[in-house]
């Protein structure tokens, strides 16, 4: 069997998300992992994919796939599939992920399960475990198809380095800038945050804040703990901050390490988008806040009084 | 402008998910179904705005049986021209994007829109296969778009930040937060709605690609562990030592 794994990248750097999908590819014992990534990086960049269990890295450094168009990514990523006889192609489930997966499967004619958080089991069948319902609930989804397409849930499969270091081939994919159709005018990023979806750490505040000026400490707390900020609807909706903090049911799912909430109150909306966080600590100035319920630790407390008094008790922590 | 929103139900944002049939069917028993809500917030709300700026028409498409014609009725009232529905219960994303792309192929659309995922099965799937059956761009996750002679102008969420981007239509987006904002429905729009048409198309054949065998519900988290707030360091120490998670 052959897996073949999807490489994103930005400034040079291969993405944290494609690492753990190359880790979910190695984990599979399945057979070679190889590579595929689209546009200009460095060959080595690529290579340290070999410490993560990719045998081979093939790239088509075309220009035109400098930017992201997920026609053109497509074609090209079949391309690679057919070329190296690949059973299994995986994407990590992140903005790019989520607009190939699908593609990629009806080029392959191949069954796709998004957002795994499990590897799958092949006795018999090939069936991967995700998360559905917003996290209430896991299905179990059965692959019909000789080939298969998985995406990977971020935070699912820590990125461990290990050794070693991969074969960087060249590849034509034979798909031309005629198959580009979207123009990327810009793009603006973050650059001193790990973006939500990714984080291991998350603060996140909701509607006990009482306003968006209230927000330094939250934020002081999260560059503290090295964390990324996070609310709850109404503080998004309300304007206090911005829409791609939202998490919940409607908004991001997340499942860091650690997520710390502040100030909310545990709506089951909520609760969906953030329960398959591994550990939750709620700090709320009413004990029957329903958050508790679904928390591993718990401050009752008023927030304003408890936050600085954590943010001293991690300075400590980092000093000693 | 030819537009089309594909819409589906999902149980209320606060049911409580339960399962039946050892575990292989989620139990819809006492469950109030809602329409998606970032088809009906942000997909829906978008194609009608725009059909006011520029004229045209919205239709909405729905795979499913006459369970979803009430939330097929909510989109008619909220603004929608007409509605199609293709006789089915879906069996997989693959299956419902199949059924659309049948219908849509030959009729024309400028942008088909679909929400960025379903609040019950998370593929995040439809969209992204209904383009590339259709052989057309598919921008994912658009927080934002205006169309101008042809021309979209878009942006979409990417991790830790935003990407701004044009396509020619015809095109496939999903959308998602930020691209419009909820609109109830009034009595007029809902009077109106009774006679807009709404078709019912018999499903092509189509055999999924995967087939969902067993559901579980998470484990229950163990009992909660209080810190005095007083004490804030003796938290720090046990996600330290205990949760190993700092
Ligand atoms: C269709 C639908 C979809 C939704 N989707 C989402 C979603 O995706 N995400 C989401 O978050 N919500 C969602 N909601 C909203 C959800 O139902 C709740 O209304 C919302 O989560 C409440 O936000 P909150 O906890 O910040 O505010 P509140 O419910 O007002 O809670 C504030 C909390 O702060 C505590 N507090 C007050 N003062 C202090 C203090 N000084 N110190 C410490 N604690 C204090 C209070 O005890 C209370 O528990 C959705 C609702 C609907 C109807
Ligand atoms: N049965 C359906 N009928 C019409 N559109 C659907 C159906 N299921 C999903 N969709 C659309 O596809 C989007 C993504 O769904 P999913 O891939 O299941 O997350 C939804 O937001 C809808 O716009």
């Amino acid at each position: 069997m052959s897996i073949l794994v999807f490489i994103d990248h930005n400034e040079g750097k291969v993405k944290k998300a494609s690492l753990e999908a190359v880790v979910y590819g190695a984990a599979m014992n399945a057979g070679d992992v190889v590579g595929i990534a689209l546009g200009e990086i460095a060959d080595d960049a690529l290579a340290t994919l070999g410490a993560y269990g990719a045998s081979k890295v093939i790239v088509d450094k075309a220009a035109h796939f400098n930017h992201f168009d997920s026609r053109a990514y497509a074609k090209a990523i079949a391309a690679a599939a057919e070329q190296t006889g690949a059973d299994v192609v995986i994407f990590a489930h992140d903005s790019s992920g989520k607009s190939l997966a699908g593609r990629v499967s009806v080029r392959l004619k191949a069954g796709l399960v998004s957002g795994a958080t499990q590897l799958p089991n092949t006795d018999g069948s090939f069936t991967i475990r995700k998360s559905a319902f917003s996290g209430k609930a896991f299905a179990d989804y059965t692959i019909n198809t000789d080939k298969k397409v998985i995406s990977v849930n971020p935070n699912s499969f820590p990125a461990k380095e290990g050794e070693g270091s991969a074969a960087v081939e060249a590849f034509d994919s034979g798909v031309g800038a005629d198959a580009v159709s979207i123009t990327v005018d810009s793009v603006s990023r973050m650059t001193d945050t790990v973006p939500l979806p990714e984080a291991e750490l998350v603060v996140s505040a909701g509607r006990g804040l009482k306003g968006p000026e209230n927000w330094g400490m939250i934020e002081e707390l999260a560059i503290e703990l090295g964390a990324t900020t996070a609310c709850s609807r109404p503080v998004s909706d309300d304007g206090w901050r911005p829409h791609h903090e939202h998490v919940g049911q409607t908004g991001i799912t997340v499942s860091p390490n650690l997520y710390i909430a502040i100030g909310i109150s545990g709506a089951i909306q909520h609760l969906a988008g953030v329960s398959s966080s591994k550990v939750i600590v709620v700090i709320n100035n009413d004990p029957e806040a329903p958050f508790f319920k679904a928390a591993d630790y718990g401050i009752v407390g008023d927030a304003f009084q408890v936050v600085p008094k954590l943010i001293d008790a991690v300075k400590t922590f980092k000093a000693s | 402008m030819k537009l089309l929103v594909c819409v589906c139900k999902t149980p209320d944002t606060t049911a409580k998910i339960t399962f039946t049939d050892n575990n292989t069917t989620f139990d819809a028993n006492g469950i109030t179904f809602i329409m998606n809500p970032t088809d009906e917030w942000y997909a829906l709300v978008r194609a009608i705005e725009l059909k006011e700026q520029h004229g045209g028409s919205v239709t909405v498409i729905n795979v499913g049986l006459n369970d979803s014609d009430q939330i097929i009725r909510k989109a008619l009232a909220i603004g929608a021209d007409d509605a199609v529905r293709i006789n089915k219960a879906p069996t997989d994303a693959y299956d419902v994007a199949a059924q659309i792309a049948e219908y849509a192929k030959d009729k024309g659309f400028d942008i088909v829109f679909t929400g960025k995922e379903t609040i019950d099965y998370n593929g995040f799937n439809v969209g992204a296969m209904l383009s590339e059956l259709l052989d057309l761009p598919f921008v994912s996750l658009a927080n934002k778009l205006d169309v101008n002679d042809g021309k979209a102008t878009i942006s979409r969420d990417i991790e830790g930040g935003i990407e701004n981007l044009s396509v020619a239509t015809p095109l496939v987006v999903s959308a998602q937060k930020g691209m419009a904002e909820q609109r109830i429905p009034n009595m007029r729009g809902i009077m109106a709605a009774r006679r807009k048409p709404l078709q019912v198309v018999e499903p092509a054949a189509i055999e999924p690609l995967t087939t969902i065998t067993n559901y579980e519900l998470p484990p229950e988290r163990s009992d909660i562990k209080y810190v005095d707030a007083e004490n804030p360091a003796e938290l720090i120490r046990l996600l330290h030592e205990e949760a190993k998670v700092i």
